[in-house]
């Protein structure tokens, strides 16, 4: 049917709502960004195409991370460079829908140029929408690899020089070395006639992405007026003069009726199979009735940090993996020096009932320190009122907090006493369980052969030991 | 000088960030700045009143999803739904 109006077209959201602030009905970009003029032109395709039930947007990092405040469209926000990576899991997993991959230059030129290339070999069902500004936008007009030479960025002061920073390159040329791609085209936006050949390749690209004609590559020159530091109107001039030449409009690749409908096994499995391939069983995670926990130990959150080979790492996943059995949710994260061993480490456990937000422990409520180093760096970090538990083996000086409950526990003598150092995370539990009350050392000690699956019964007993040995100290003199 | 009839385009002012692309694309010049500020504090586009042909190049080049609105020749305001 032919339109007897131009409108906001329905691929938008009538009110973008996820957008923060009082403007919900308009967009965030500078005046006269050429994403703008991009985006209204998928819109309008989903909507004449009649696909904005069916198209998933993957959003790059770049100005356009928020594209999906926009689109009214199911959406994941990628890391740099990696939506061609979301795209083709997205696609491969729905393959009744559309699905965009929408990039910037830095973000599908530089360190996604990788990602991009693999998909595009892969032929994926994807329409990648590639908006060459020739800088990072974003982060306040850096070069990108785009950047025409003698360009001047930020970081190009004296405009870009080939000899020590290479030459702009050309994407669509790139691609369509490929043999997969069906359909590689470059546009630009620099004006109503151009800005038509744009909305025709964007056309394309989605109807061939709707019949599932492989991999689609439209490259879009646009503006960055910001950027540039140039009014919008000059910003387009500028597109017509300087980077035509470098960037040559016109279609690299098309495959057109020799395309061919591209379908793939779908990989999905039912979540019950996942478990059960993962050997873990879907249901009764509750295991343990809990005991009585004190408040003030019923949120945990704990930073357990000391030197590599100190069992810091196995004392964490230690306590998130028993506290699982008590139905409590919990997260396990492991923080390494860059040395292999003996360097210093760390890790935050939390354990709670409701929602983990942050899985690092930035204030913990419980600091374990395993060494000196460890004492005196996150000593001042433990919550008010928090606790402390610190080895008193090895640390020979005296933690200078009042406001916090502290637990002295010689965790490498008790250890050590048994014949094995390498138990002192067990001791740790053990310590853990008789302070907060959140753990009965039966319980663990049940859970021993789980925890160190495929490990010998002699471990096993000694670690059943350990356990017994941190809890009892713990009783016998607090 | 307002002419009533078909086509016409129209600015919504408040949505108007006022970078000017519109009246760069206009091959008829029947858009301008207002004088005037929008609250953003931007000097918004306006169309003139009259002499629109119908062309789009307003729409399709304005960044902003809802900024331009164009009225074309056969716009029948009591067949929109
Ligand atoms: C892993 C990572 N590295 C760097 C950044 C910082 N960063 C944010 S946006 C951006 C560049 C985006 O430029 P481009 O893809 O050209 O998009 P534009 O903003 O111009 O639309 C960079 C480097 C980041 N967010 N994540
Ligand atoms: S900084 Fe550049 S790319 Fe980003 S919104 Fe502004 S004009 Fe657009
Ligand atoms: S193109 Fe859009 S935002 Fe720019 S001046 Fe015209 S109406 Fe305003």
């Amino acid at each position: 049917m032919r339109k007897t109006v131009l409108r906001k077209p329905k691929g938008f959201n009538d009110v973008y709502k996820h957008k923060p602030g009082a403007e919900k009905d308009r967009t965030h970009y500078c005046p006269g960004c050429g994403h703008g003029i991009l985006h209204k032109l998928i819109a309008e395709a989903m909507e004449d195409l009649d696909i904005v039930d069916k198209t998933i947007l993957i959003s790059p990092v770049g100005c356009s991370v928020f594209a999906y405040y926009y689109f009214d469209a199911g959406h994941f926000q990628a890391a740099h460079g990696r939506a061609p990576a979301i795209a083709t899991a997205t696609s491969r997993a729905n393959p009744d829908k559309v699905v965009i991959s929408y990039q910037g230059d830095g973000d599908l030129a530089a360190i996604g140029g990788n990602n991009i290339i693999q998909a595009a070999n892969r032929g994926e069902n994807i329409a990648v929408f590639f908006v060459n500004n020739a800088i990072y936008g974003m982060t306040g007009g850096q070069m990108a690899p785009t950047t025409l030479e003698g360009q001047v960025t930020t970081t190009t002061p004296y405009g870009r020089n080939v000899d020590t920073d290479g030459y702009p390159m050309k994407m669509c040329e790139v691609i369509s070395q490929l043999t997969a791609p069906t359909y590689v085209e470059r546009v630009s936006l620099h004006d109503a006639p151009h800005i038509r050949k744009t909305r025709n390749a964007v056309r394309k690209a989605l109807l061939n992405a709707k019949e599932r004609k492989g991999f689609q590559f439209v490259e879009v020159l646009s503006t960055c007026p910001s950027g540039w530091k140039m009014d919008p109107v000059k910003s387009m001039e500028w597109v017509k003069e300087k980077m035509l030449g470098m960037y040559p409009l016109g279609v690299y690749r098309d495959k057109g009726e020799e395309a061919k409908v591209i379908t793939r096994p779908v990989p999905i499995l039912e979540p019950g199979t996942v478990w059960e391939k993962l050997g873990i069983s879907a249901e009764a995670d509750v295991d343990f009735p809990r005991g009585d926990v004190p408040d003030e130990y019923r949120k945990m959150s704990i930073r357990v940090a000391g030197f590599g080979g100190q069992g810091i790492m196995v004392t964490g996943q230690a306590l998130a993996s028993v506290a699982l059995e008590y139905g409590y949710n919990v997260s396990w994260l492991p923080s390494y020096g860059p040395e292999m061993r003996g360097g210093t480490a760390n890790c935050s456990v939390n354990i709670q009932d409701g929602t983990i937000g942050a899985a690092e422990a930035v204030k913990p409520t419980m600091l374990l320190a395993m060494n000196r180093p460890s004492l005196e760096k996150f000593e001042k970090t433990i919550v008010a009122g928090g606790t402390l538990i610190y080895n008193s083996t090895l640390i020979d000086i005296e933690p200078e907090r009042t406001d916090i409950k502290v637990f002295a526990v010689p965790i490498t003598g008790i250890a050590d006493e048994l014949g094995n150092t390498r138990v002192q995370s067990l001791v740790n539990v053990g310590a853990y369980a008789a302070i907060t009350g959140m753990f009965n050392v039966d319980h663990v000690i049940e859970l021993l052969p789980k925890l160190f699956k495929g490990k010998s019964q002699t471990i096993i007993d000694l670690n059943a030991k350990a356990v017994k040995a941190g809890f009892d100290y713990v009783k016998e003199n607090f | 000088m307002t002419d009533a009839k078909y086509p016409r385009s129209e600015v919504k002012k408040d949505k108007c960030k006022g970078c000017g692309l519109c009246i760069a694309a206009c091959p008829k010049k029947v858009l301008v700045f207002s004088p005037k500020l929008n609250s953003k504090g931007y000097h918004y586009a306006e169309y003139a009143g009259s002499g629109c042909v119908g062309c789009g190049n307003c729409f399709y080049s304005c960044p902003e999803p809802d900024a331009i609105i164009v009225y074309l020749r056969d716009y029948d305001p009591e067949k929109e739904v």
